[in-house]
């Protein structure tokens, strides 16, 4: 019989604030332990909180990004609980009344076996703004343990999914959409390591059609194969164990990378009773249309807009809307080269994919470091474009641009790039070229075509890949006939 | 001089009848003289009193000054000021040196007042009585075995013994009005929000307020002045124009209005307290003020609701005190429970530890709505109860406390009996009023009474008005305790 995996996600991603959210301390990653932490986030006696506006903005920038109903009225809660890192014993954060209600997330997911992507619509249940703890250090102390409160009130949003992904691989494309629209909206930086994106992963098994089967919640998972893994391992031992005959008990677990297993860290029995209340140092968190009419005016096109708007407009596929679309840095970047190189969407959208990918992904370096600007590029294609220089000479500029930089008319000129279209030179060439392997000549003309791009090859080599390929292609024709 | 008021102590200074050290001096020896019977300072500090002293006399030979400048200020030991022990009345803090200065703090800094000493509390501003301090009793200076009511205690004994010119002090529950009116003193809470919280130890943040401690209502007004005003760094700080609190002091008091709530004559108020108290309204009559019967239905909650909300937020307040960064921490343990567990049980003391159980019970999971949700809603019954009332009258009376101090020790066994102290001034807290005790006499066994004056929100100069032009027509408040050489 079939079982049926049920996922909900709580994702915890850090906004981009340069300060703490309730106090003015600095949120920069990595500097000396304690550094960053004010009387406020230290918890000292007497101080308050006071709210971070700019944690506010990123919020209803969520919210519009997803659609999702922005509360009018919204209330800090204390979570109240005890741990050395949590300095004032209790974490504000939203309970009954978060910020960002009821909203919505398109997802592509990637079939293991066609290829190809089919979509989806996860329901997100809520986000709401809370304070991240400090940090244990729990190496190095010899027996004792290390505080670090750099992080303490670093601001968080806490994104809540429905239970509506079916797959590991459906948590893994929801998980790297909201990734990507984070950064696209520039709430956070999504930088997965430093903990600025960690997701909480809810599983449970059921029969298709069945009520929902009782959940066991993955914590911390800060990388997508990781989740990937967590997941698909947590699912396989929650259908072994009611195959079994045993029964899933609710529990928060652990996934040990190392060794590819989850493992319960505490069960709902010993969960805490966290006594939620309403922040009496706070008061409630009240925002007006004309704020969120503001922010509105400040959003950027998003993901899905742009891609239905390449495809409508533009011409371009699915799969090129798709990954120009990944990241905002380079819809942009395409954007800005498309600008340069109008008309050219589909050149600009291959040598994106190709070349520029290509050679980032040998450097080891992101879009936002490409040492070839959408002006450059853009230059270069657009040369393409009007005939006056080859994909192969193109590939030769492209390869200058990228070491030295420069303007790409420049390096054609300097390097005598040009395409020829001289068609008496071209015919000369080709005339040489004939009488030097009347071998290969005598096979094509006996029908073996395959021939024919050995020709083609000493033809580009002869004119230093100059020659215009569909001139010279059209005179080696015209000549082997005889 | 020690009889002087604020403003006649201001004129001294500026004419060099009198120096800024002098003065602090003057007000040291009284307090090396007599606190060791009083109590009334957890931690006096001469060198950092007399630096700021030094400091006002500097400002007073040569640029205009403020009417505090070089006056010795009493802080209750609630309020956080860079570089002295800020302790809270608690072996918890008892060795914390604050790093950084309160609000109210800043803002007497700010006018060049002298900080005169720290003064004793109950622990955590929890009690009536002063008598939960981690650092002893205070005794009432009209009596000795009396307690001086609380929490702020030692800011009352203070004020009444001469020991300062003038002192903080925070209400929560009753905490300035009741130890004012035991100690025989002028005290006043403002409305929730016109005093920052920043650097106030908070005890039930929602109804913390500090307000000031005084000899009369004029002194109080020019306190008020320094202390009131936003804060950025308290976001249930109001915005608002400045005013000055003393602007109204000497209006007439024809027409008033005054409400007498019947729940606040009923039983349970002693008969010298009422005599005193109906002594006073009569000479408000005089003064050309009505008097109309009002009622507060649900005031008779409100000692039940307070002792849900306030241990509710004190639960969660004083989580912090966890041995982890600052404060106490017990000195051996078995493991981070053991700690916790140690050093909290050794640090807090029996009332402290009464009310975060009672708040860590009734936020519970199964209890909240029964108890939290439910106390949240008669706390909006009980702040309409006086929307209603201040349709028929201006101000607000009646006596601040049931009976007059009682005597130490009395209450200790029984808390419901010490938390009925603050019967009359509960209310006030819950609404979020403002309300201030004078005193109007003196019961049967000759210590002081407090006559309550409650008003509407923001009508501090309104109250100070009115009490001020009883304090023109009698002299409680410049009565001195017998035991107390001024």
């Amino acid at each position: 019989m079939q079982w049926e995996i049920v996922i909900g996600l709580e994702v915890h991603a850090q906004l981009s604030t340069s300060s703490k959210i309730f106090s003015g301390a600095s949120t920069a990653f990595g500097a000396e332990p304690n550094t960053q932490a004010c009387a406020v986030d230290l918890a000292l006696p007497g101080v308050l909180p006071v709210l971070n506006r700019g944690a506010v903005e990123r919020a209803i920038r969520f919210g519009l990004a997803v659609g999702a109903h922005i509360a009018q009225r919204s209330v800090f809660s204390r979570k109240n609980y005890f741990y050395p890192d949590l300095p004032k014993g209790y974490q504000i954060s939203q309970f009954d009344l978060p910020i960002i209600g009821q909203g919505s997330l398109t997802i592509q997911v990637p079939t293991t076996t066609t290829g190809q992507t089919y979509k989806k619509v996860v329901r997100l249940t809520r986000a709401h703004l809370e304070e991240d703890a400090g940090k244990s250090l729990h190496e190095d102390f010899h027996g004792m343990t290390g505080i670090d409160l750099n992080r303490a009130g670093t601001p968080l949003l806490e994104i809540v999914s429905e239970p509506d992904m079916r797959s590991a691989a459906e948590a893994v494309s929801y998980a790297k959409m909201l990734h990507t629209l984070v950064r696209w909206i520039g709430i956070c930086d999504g930088n997965m390591q430093e903990g600025s994106f960690r997701c909480d992963a809810n599983v449970s098994v059921r029969r298709p059609g069945a009520e929902l089967g009782t959940r066991r919640e993955i914590k911390n998972l800060n990388s997508f194969r990781f989740l990937q893994q967590a997941i698909e391992y947590e699912a396989q031992w929650q259908i072994d164990t009611l195959e079994n005959g045993g029964t899933i008990h609710q529990a928060t677990v652990l996934f040990d990378s190392d060794k590819g297993e989850t493992r319960a860290m505490r069960s709902k029995e010993d969960a805490n009773d966290y006594r939620y209340f309403p922040d009496p140092d706070l008061l409630p968190l009240a925002i007006d249309n004309e704020w969120i009419e503001q922010v509105r005016g400040t959003l950027p096109e998003l993901p899905l807009s742009k891609q239905a708007r390449y495809i409508a407009d533009l011409g371009l596929s699915v799969y090129d809307a798709d990954t120009l679309t990944s990241s905002r840095e380079m819809a942009d970047f395409f954007e800005a080269t498309l600008n340069e190189a109008p008309k050219e969407a589909k050149l600009c959208a291959n040598w994106l994919m190709g070349d520029v990918s290509a050679s980032l992904n040998r450097e080891d370096r992101d879009i936002t470091q490409c040492p070839i600007s959408p002006q450059q590029l853009g230059g270069m294609l657009k040369r393409i474009a009007d005939g006056t220089i080859s994909n192969f000479a193109a590939k030769e500029v492209f390869k200058i641009l990228w070491s030295n930089g420069g303007n790409p008319d420049t390096i054609i000129e300097t390097k005598g790039l040009k395409q020829m279209s001289d068609v008496g030179a071209m015919e000369a060439m080709v005339d040489e070229i004939i009488t030097a392997n009347p071998v290969q000549v005598a096979e094509y003309r006996c029908g073996k075509e395959k021939v024919f791009g050995f020709f083609v090859g000493l033809a580009m080599k002869a004119s230093k890949g100059k020659a215009n390929p569909a001139q010279m292609n059209e005179i080696l024709k015209r000549k082997l006939a005889g | 001089m020690l009889n002087s008021s604020l403003l006649q102590l201001g004129a001294a200074l500026r004419s060099k009848k009198i120096s800024s050290v002098e003065l602090t001096q003057l007000y040291l020896h009284r307090i090396a003289a007599l606190n060791s019977k009083l109590n009334a300072y957890i931690t006096v500090n001469e060198e950092m009193s007399l630096v700021q002293a030094r400091a006002a006399d500097a400002q007073l030979a040569q640029s205009e000054t403020h009417a505090l400048t070089g006056i010795p200020i009493a802080q209750k030991d609630i309020f956080c000021a860079m570089g002295w022990r800020t302790t809270c009345g608690s072996k918890m803090l008892s060795n914390f040196i604050a790093p950084y200065d309160a609000h109210v703090i800043e803002q007497f800094n700010r006018v060049g007042a002298v900080n005169l000493g720290k003064t004793n509390m109950d622990e955590f501003a929890m009690g009536s009585s002063n008598e939960t301090s981690y650092f002893g009793t205070v005794k009432n200076p009209w009596g000795h075995n009396a307690v001086p009511g609380g929490s702020s205690g030692g800011s009352a004994a203070a004020v009444s013994a001469h020991l300062c010119a003038a002192a903080t002090g925070t209400d929560t529950g009753g905490s300035i009005r009741q130890p004012a009116a035991l100690c025989g003193i002028s005290g006043l809470k403002p409305t929730y929000g016109v005093v920052s919280r920043y650097g106030m130890i908070a005890f039930a943040s929602s109804l913390d307020q500090a307000g000031p401690m005084a000899h009369s209502a004029e002194d109080l007004a020019l306190l008020l002045n320094v202390m009131a005003g936003f804060d950025e760094r308290d976001s249930t700080s109001l915005q608002r124009e400045t005013e000055d609190y003393a602007r109204d002091l000497n209006k007439p008091l024809n027409g008033l209005r005054i409400g007498l709530p019947k729940e606040f004559f009923a039983a349970g108020l002693s008969a010298d307290v009422a005599q005193a108290i109906e002594a006073s309204i009569a000479e408000y009559k005089k003064l050309g003020a009505s008097v109309v019967d009002i009622n507060l239905p649900n005031s008779r909650l409100s000692i039940p609701v307070y002792y849900v909300l306030a241990p509710a937020e004190a639960s969660s307040n004083l989580s912090r005190y966890d041995g982890v960064r600052y404060g106490y921490r017990a000195p051996e343990y078995t493991n981070l429970a053991d700690m916790y567990e140690k050093s909290r049980a050794q640090g807090f003391g029996e009332e402290v530890k009464r009310r975060i159980m009672i708040g860590t019970y009734v936020l519970s999971h199964g209890y909240y709505d029964a108890y939290y949700l439910q106390a949240q809603k008669i706390r909006r019954l009980i702040a309409q109860d006086f929307v209603e009332a201040f349709k028929q009258c201006d101000v607000i009376m009646g006596p601040t406390t049931p009976t007059t101090a009682f005597n130490l020790g009395e209450k200790n066994d029984d808390p419901v009996q010490m938390y009925l102290s603050d019967i009359y001034t509960i209310a006030v807290n819950l609404a979020g009023l403002p309300g201030m005790s004078i005193p109007a006499g003196f019961g049967g066994n000759g210590l002081p009474v407090g006559l309550q004056i409650i008003g509407n929100y923001f009508d501090e100069a309104r109250m100070l008005n009115v009490a001020h032009q009883y304090q023109q027509v009698t002299d409680w408040h410049t009565r001195t305790p017998q035991h107390i050489e001024v």
